[in-house]
């Protein structure tokens, strides 16, 4: 069914950042006053927001699926107009929906999680501002606003991984979060501009995919273009090598990292990626668009080795959040690796799913660390799956559905990832998926382990969290358990796709199978062979520091693994301690040694004339000179001194007097 | 016609001299009442009727007293026929003349030629539809000007 | 009648007022020629008007007798102010101003 004229939502879709940020201002300025300290502001604006969002997305689907964009001049400067505007497609729609639902749950939950927290309205009004901007990012129609909205993110992401910036750990991890984060962002910068110019002058989304799709851009500043968006990509969603951020942006509330550092922060990398496909696809070379389908591309091959050094990295942490961010780290490998291949649908369903799934993974652990006041595996947590029943089995949906067991989501966007690498020739990666996949089976399987079964460890009386705590938790698994039936092949369903994907995807990009077939088959077998693994690990004390005790090269690894492949020491090292010590040193030679003996001869030489000058100039000639004028001025002061006598007659007369003389003065002189 | 202006102007003249150089100051009060009402006359010859009324009613009516309510107190209680004058009296005479001087040469220079019409007959709805059209704001400004000058004198000469 | 004749006697009023407000000591007495001074900007005013047929001086010279009113009332407000502060209304004497 197609309508002839958009509808109002597509048109003004700016009307839902609006609400947000508006929101997010009040309850900045007046939250503190209002009876439930801004959250009442917040949760209403989200609300409006995934009311919003849902009929944008009802026009979308209904409508003519022709993307619409809608943008007024913002700035001229020369012949070029720079316009802002909105972009509305099926990939605007579905990340609306996800980020407006997973923000109006997650701050649901944080009315509890953050009850009698120091900076409760502040929470609330940075939370409101971040999906602002993630809203205004998903719907810009060009690479400028994207910017903005890329950087007012990173802002907010800041803010609150120092939320409790008491404690200085917590300030460092926001530091590290926020430095990382910048030095890539300056690759989306550099990026944008390469584009703009490599475009002829325009910043416009539609158009830059439109001219790369036709070989419009010459492919040497493509290229470097697109290396540049990738650098931003890597350090926005957290890939290798700049992954270290996320795990340490751990310190920051469950909530925010459920929203922020899962579903929709670090998937805005990703979602450069979707947006600027064309683009990225013609300059790497990537499946059908980039006519070079089996070949290696920068994308893939950093998106597959991160998929793998997370999951590793997963397996040792004693830290509930920790193992999730990795997980996220990997999962997000995924994704990228998902473009990487080509398999632009694949990897955007991904996105999709795991941003719910991931989210409630995050608040259950958040509802089990509430209760039981600790985020560690072994030590505060144990047998919570009588106590707590509906954290118990939301979060067991979440982990099987991460591990990908059918039916449930993240299975059928993670065998669509996996089928379509090998559709396109990319059987490497296949491969390495399918390596992702064990082992993403056994870090949750020791993780769900952990947590519900066996003696509780800890010290605290586990009980069910309150209902606005468990209720965000079961939306998102009943979500979990349902939106993966919108794209299922297998099933002959490919609803997804057909709302989601861009035209300009050839079919086979889009994924076009049907069959059960031997990939189907070899992932669940896979999955379920690394929980079988895990769980026999577990149950029978076979964990990784067991082995560790028996083989010493299982003992490197296990050293390997907990010091995360000595990549923040090398970091720290290198780059740290090489400028402080090597670059600082040497400059501080040259300034102590050459410029300061410099500056000393220069000194004493200018004594030295000084005293001459003084003796014989200084005294006797420009001395009188001065006590000269000073007397005049002195006795020339006193003499005019008198003309301001203070009487105001005077004064008249003396304007009159100028007047009169002026005025014989013109007439005599006509 | 010529007679009138030529008594009124003598005697506005020796009156106004008379405001400058009497050393009493009620004197040169009463002379000033001279000067004021000599000037009506002389705006009715020039058909200006409805300003020579004016002329008597406020300057003539109100002002002369305000001046000889002034007069009355600030007179210092010993009464001494001071010099009313002070040292700049030369000075003044000098400006005087040569502003004298130098105003009567270019008027006679510019205007020497040009006649009032004796006959001329004075349209008053003139006046008041120019008063109320085109310097309708200069009219509104004046009176708040009055309203302005009449708090203010109030506040400041109020005794408390 | 010349136009002349009036502006001449104008120019007198003036000069006089002229000479008073920088020659009289007394405050009330500087007052009283500021309105010699007014009044033959008055008479000129008008003069103009009958000669060149306009309203507009007549217009003029009512504004000026009404700003004058003005001046002339919170000008010996002010003289008031002044004697009562100091005793005396001699503006030789009120030089606050001296710099």
């Amino acid at each position: 069914m197609s309508c002839g004229v958009d509808g109002s939502m597509t048109r003004h879709p700016w009307v839902i950042p609006l609400t947000a940020a508006l929101a997010s201002v009040v309850i900045l300025f007046f939250g503190t006053r209002l009876p439930k300290r801004g959250a009442e502001l917040g949760i209403a604006s989200m609300a409006m927001g995934v009311a919003l969002s849902a009929w944008l997305a009802v026009e979308w689907i209904t409508g003519s699926g022709v993307p619409a964009v809608n943008q007024h001049v913002w700035f001229r400067y020369g012949d070029v107009n720079v316009d802002a505007g909105t972009l509305v497609d099926g990939l605007t729609v579905m990340m609306l929906v996800l980020v407006t639902v997973i923000s109006l749950l997650v701050q649901i939950y944080s009315t509890n999680y953050m009850k009698n927290d120091r900076r409760y309205t502040h929470f609330f009004a940075i939370l409101t501002l971040f999906t602002a901007a993630m809203e205004w990012l998903v719907m810009s129609a060009n690479t400028l606003q994207m910017v903005f909205g890329w950087e007012v993110m990173g802002l907010c992401s800041f803010l609150l991984i120092g939320h409790w910036w008491e404690e200085k750990s917590n300030v460092h991890a926001a530091m590290k979060a926020f430095l990382t984060t910048r030095a890539s962002d300056m690759g989306l910068v550099v990026g944008v501009i390469v584009l703009f110019f490599a475009a002829g002058q325009s910043f416009d989304v539609v158009e830059l995919n439109t001219l790369a799709l036709a070989d419009g851009i010459p492919h040497g500043l493509l290229l470097a273009g697109a290396v540049a968006l990738f650098v931003a990509v890597v350090g926005k969603s957290a890939q290798f090598p700049l992954h270290t951020w996320l795990p340490d942006a751990m310190a920051g509330p469950t909530p925010m990292s459920a929203l922020i550092h899962a579903a929709t922060m670090v998937v805005a990398g990703v979602f450069l990626l979707a947006r600027l496909f064309p683009v990225f696809a013609q300059a790497f070379s990537i499946g059908d668009i980039g006519n070079d389908l089996g070949g290696l591309n920068p994308i893939a091959v950093i998106g597959s080795i991160t998929i793998v050094i997370a999951a590793l990295l997963a397996f040792v942490q004693h830290d509930i959040k920790k193992v999730l961010s990795y997980s996220t780290v990997s999962q997000l490998g995924y994704m990228v690796m998902a473009f990487g291949v080509g398999a632009w649908t694949a990897g955007a369903f991904h996105l999709f799913t795991h941003a719910f799934l991931k989210a409630l993974l995050f608040l259950g652990a958040g509802s089990v660390s509430h209760v039981v006041h600790g985020f560690d595996l072994e030590r505060d947590m144990g047998g919570l799956r009588k106590s707590m029943p509906v954290t118990h089995v939301t979060f067991a949906i979440g982990s099987a559905a991460l591990i990908g067991i059918i039916p449930l989501s993240g299975f059928w966007s993670k065998e669509q990832i996996t089928a379509q690498a090998g559709a396109n020739g990319y059987v490497l990666f296949q491969v390495v998926a399918l390596v992702g996949t064990f082992l993403t089976a056994g870090y949750m399987t020791r993780c769900y382990y952990l947590m519900f079964w066996g003696k509780h460890r800890g010290s605290s009386h586990p009980h069910e969290s309150p209902l606005t705590i468990t209720l965000p938790c079961v939306a998102l698994a009943v979500a979990t358990l349902l939106i993966g039936f919108l794209e299922a092949p297998a099933l002959g369903i490919g609803l997804f796709s057909e709302w989601v994907a861009p035209a300009y995807l050839p079919a086979a990009e889009i994924g076009d199978r049907s069959t059960i077939d031997l990939v189907f088959v070899t992932e669940l077998l896979i999955a379920a062979a690394g929980v079988g693994l895990a769980a026999c690990a577990l149950t029978k004390g076979f964990g990784p520091r067991s082995l560790a005790q028996r083989s010493a090269p299982a003992r490197a690894m296990y050293g390997l693994l907990s010091n995360r492949y000595y990549l923040d020491w090398l970091y720290d090292r290198l780059v740290v301690n090489g400028i402080r010590r090597g670059l600082s040193w040497i400059v501080h030679w040259v300034d102590h040694n050459l410029i300061d003996n410099l500056v000393d001869l220069v000194g004493r030489s200018a004594v030295g004339t000084g005293v001459l000058v003084n003796r014989w100039f200084d005294t006797g000639v420009v001395d009188r000179v001065v006590n000269g004028t000073g007397g005049i001025a002195h006795r020339s002061g006193s003499a005019l001194g008198h003309v301001q006598s203070g009487k105001v007659q005077r004064y008249a007369g003396v304007m009159l007097g100028t007047v009169t003389f002026v005025a014989v003065l013109l007439t005599a002189m006509r | 016609m010529e007679a009138a202006f030529t008594i009124l102007s003598l005697l506005v003249i020796v009156a106004a001299w008379r405001v400058v150089t009497t050393q009493n100051v009620v004197r040169a009060a009463l002379a000033l009442v001279v000067v004021l009402a000599g000037m009506a006359p002389l705006f009715i010859m020039l058909a200006a009727e409805f300003v020579a009324v004016i002329q008597v009613l406020v300057y003539v009516g109100a002002v002369v007293v305000l001046f000889l309510f002034g007069i009355m107190l600030t007179r210092s209680p010993t009464d001494v026929p001071e010099d009313p004058d002070n040292r700049r009296r030369w000075p003044g005479l000098i400006v005087a003349v040569g502003l004298f001087g130098a105003l009567w040469f270019s008027l006679t220079d510019a205007f020497g030629n040009t006649s009032v019409d004796p006959k001329r007959v004075s349209d008053t709805a003139d006046v008041g539809s120019n008063l109320l059209r085109e310097n309708v704001i200069a009219f509104e400004a004046v009176s708040v000007l009055l309203l302005a000058a009449l708090i203010g004198a109030i506040v400041l000469a109020r005794q408390d | 009648m010349l136009l002349v004749q009036y502006l001449g006697l104008a120019a007198v009023l003036f000069c006089l007022g002229v000479y008073g407000v920088i020659a009289r000591k007394n405050g009330v007495m500087i007052l009283m020629s500021v309105e010699l001074l007014l009044n033959a900007v008055n008479l000129n005013l008008i003069a103009f008007g009958a000669a060149y047929d306009t309203a507009v001086g007549q217009v003029f010279a009512l504004f000026v007798i009404a700003i004058a009113a003005v001046e002339v009332g919170v000008g010996l407000a002010i003289v008031l102010l002044i004697y009562r502060n100091r005793s005396t209304v001699d503006f030789d004497q009120i030089d606050e101003l001296r710099g």
